[in-house]
């Protein structure tokens, strides 16, 4: 299959409309705004639904109308974006509608700079939204991994009845490369007969809701939510290890900081350093077991953890999984700063020789 | 074989084209590319930049401090970039609009006159076809008839008045180099 430029924001606004996505709402935010510019040229031709909603806030309550419908329904933001997203996110989750939101993440607190970031990972992990929900989170390193995580995405959704977060930071979504329109694996779906559609000769309304004023049927509500859950992180935990069989020094990155890794990678095993790539694929569920049991050998030293946060906060899910046997070092800048391929090798050199 | 090449220049000058040129050339080549732009509020008569990646192999970083090339076509970006620039590495300038000569020794200097050949073939707008002509007769990593027929390609139909002009301007900057 030939191989084609693209951006991209662009490619993710072309992956959803692959993916079948029905309807797009979102309000524009850098940077991210070539989706929703996108979107809005394209959606139209081919009968979809694109609306510039009045705000991020409204463009998620669109989302749960439209996702709650049973249509295919996206949104995208950037971080503060979708900060203003939270409350329609926990909804979504505790009604069990799906949808997809991309979150094109820059440097924060509060509106922080326009530049890239990766400091919403506990946002999206832990979710920013009130009680017992998570959401799936895929965190695509390039644009052709971004565009196959998005058409996969809305499957994922679909299948699990919950949103699925696509995040990436900045760069990703500004940045171009070739990349093949590969054809995706469908998974069988079932018929969305739960979705408020009418009731069409049915007995019961179907009711999109997340409110169980009666404590026992919430209690029980929330147990199905667990074990959905507790399925997705047996069936979805996604990674990519590279060269980490002999590795002394286990880096472990996600997004562009796992790029630039990689070419620390590749110089510091030019210098005959032993230096493994892990990269978590999904962020939630997190690939808690492959990294504890990969850390377990004897060979690994030291785990390096590399993000675009000041206090590092994918770091968190790494010591859950290291459990304090191996000594975890950090690198990480934000507001758009990026670490450098010298910074990784030089840390992680001087980590080695700190624990040898 | 890696190329990590920073083109910038004022917006407008058509630095950014420079690097998706190459970026589509190399990728008809069968290269692995990247292409990464600086973005942020710029202002008018700001600067604006991008770093592209040609290599044989998958591209990890797509963003660098020291370029195996460097193409300044204002004098900002010389004095931004140059002190980064690999030693041994090449530096482009379009000596039109830059009037600073490169100052370290370890780097070659190449001198372009984007603006004047541009204003010479027939339409200042084709000076940055000058500047890609003098990238690939220096550094010869893509060959000459690739871009000549993405420049074809590029003005498909009715534009296909400017290809002769675009063609000659980047042969013109391919001469600019010995």
């Amino acid at each position: 299959m030939e191989k084609e430029l693209w951006k991209g924001n662009e490619a993710i606004a072309e992956a959803a409309l692959r993916a079948g996505c029905d309807c797009y709402f979102g309000y524009p935010i850098t940077p991210q705004s070539e989706v929703p510019e996108y979107m809005s040229a394209h959606m139209p031709k081919y009968g979809k639904v694109f609306v510039q909603a009045e705000s991020e806030l409204a463009a998620i309550n669109m989302v749960y109308g439209a996702g709650g419908a049973g249509l295919r329904a996206m949104t995208s933001s950037s971080s503060p974006g979708i900060s203003l997203q939270q409350e329609g996110i926990t909804y979504l989750a505790g009604a069990e509608v799906p949808c997809v939101i991309v979150n094109c993440m820059r440097g924060g607190p509060g509106l922080g700079t326009i530049q890239p970031g990766q400091s919403d990972y506990y946002q999206c992990t832990r979710g920013g939204g009130n009680g017992d929900y998570r959401t799936l989170v895929l965190a695509p390193s390039n644009i052709q991994e971004t565009v196959d995580c998005i058409q996969e995405a809305f499957d994922i959704a679909d299948q699990y009845r919950n949103p699925v977060m696509v995040v990436m930071d900045g760069l990703i979504g500004q940045m171009m490369e070739p990349i093949e329109w590969k054809p995706y694996k469908k998974r069988e779906l079932a018929p969305k007969d739960w979705a408020a559609t009418g009731r069409y000769g049915r007995e019961e309304h179907n009711i999109i809701n997340s409110l169980y004023i009666d404590p026992e049927l919430c209690d029980v509500h929330n147990k199905h939510l667990a074990e959905k859950y507790a399925l997705i992180e047996k069936n979805e935990v996604r990674w990519e290890c590279i060269d980490c069989d002999d590795a002394e020094v286990i880096i472990t990155a996600y997004g562009t900081p796992a790029r630039i890794a990689l070419t620390a990678l590749e110089n510091l095993r030019a210098q005959g350093i032993k230096v493994g790539l892990f990269r978590p694929i999904t962020l939630w569920p997190f690939p808690e077991k492959a990294l504890h049991d990969l850390v377990g050998n004897d060979n690994v030293k030291v785990i390096l953890d590399v993000e675009l946060s000041s206090t590092g906060q994918m770091i968190d899910d790494i010591r859950l999984a290291v459990e304090g046997r191996k000594p975890i070092r950090y690198l990480g800048h934000a507001g758009g700063v990026m670490p450098t391929v010298e910074e990784i090798c030089e840390t992680a050199i001087n980590a080695l020789k700190e624990v040898k | 074989m890696k190329k990590e090449i920073i083109i910038s220049g004022f917006g407008g000058q058509g630095g950014l084209a420079i690097g998706k040129n190459l970026v589509e050339a190399g990728m008809a080549e069968g290269l692995f590319v990247t292409w990464a732009p600086s973005y942020g509020p710029e202002m008018r008569g700001g600067t604006a930049n991008c770093s592209v990646v040609l290599s044989d192999k998958p591209v990890g970083s797509p963003v660098f401090n020291h370029p195996t090339e460097l193409i300044a076509l204002n004098e900002p970006s010389l004095e931004k970039f140059e002190a980064g620039v690999l030693p041994g590495g090449v530096v482009f300038i379009n000596s039109d609009v830059v009037t600073d000569k490169v100052s370290r020794e370890d780097l070659k200097a190449i001198y372009v006159p984007c603006s004047k050949i541009a204003e010479e073939v027939g339409n200042p707008k084709v000076g940055n076809m000058v500047m890609l002509g003098a990238y690939v007769a220096q550094t010869k990593v893509l060959k000459p008839e690739t871009i000549e027929h993405m420049i074809e390609e590029m003005f498909a139909g009715p534009k296909a008045k400017f290809i002769p002009l675009n063609i000659e301007a980047f042969r013109r900057g391919m001469a600019c180099v010995e």
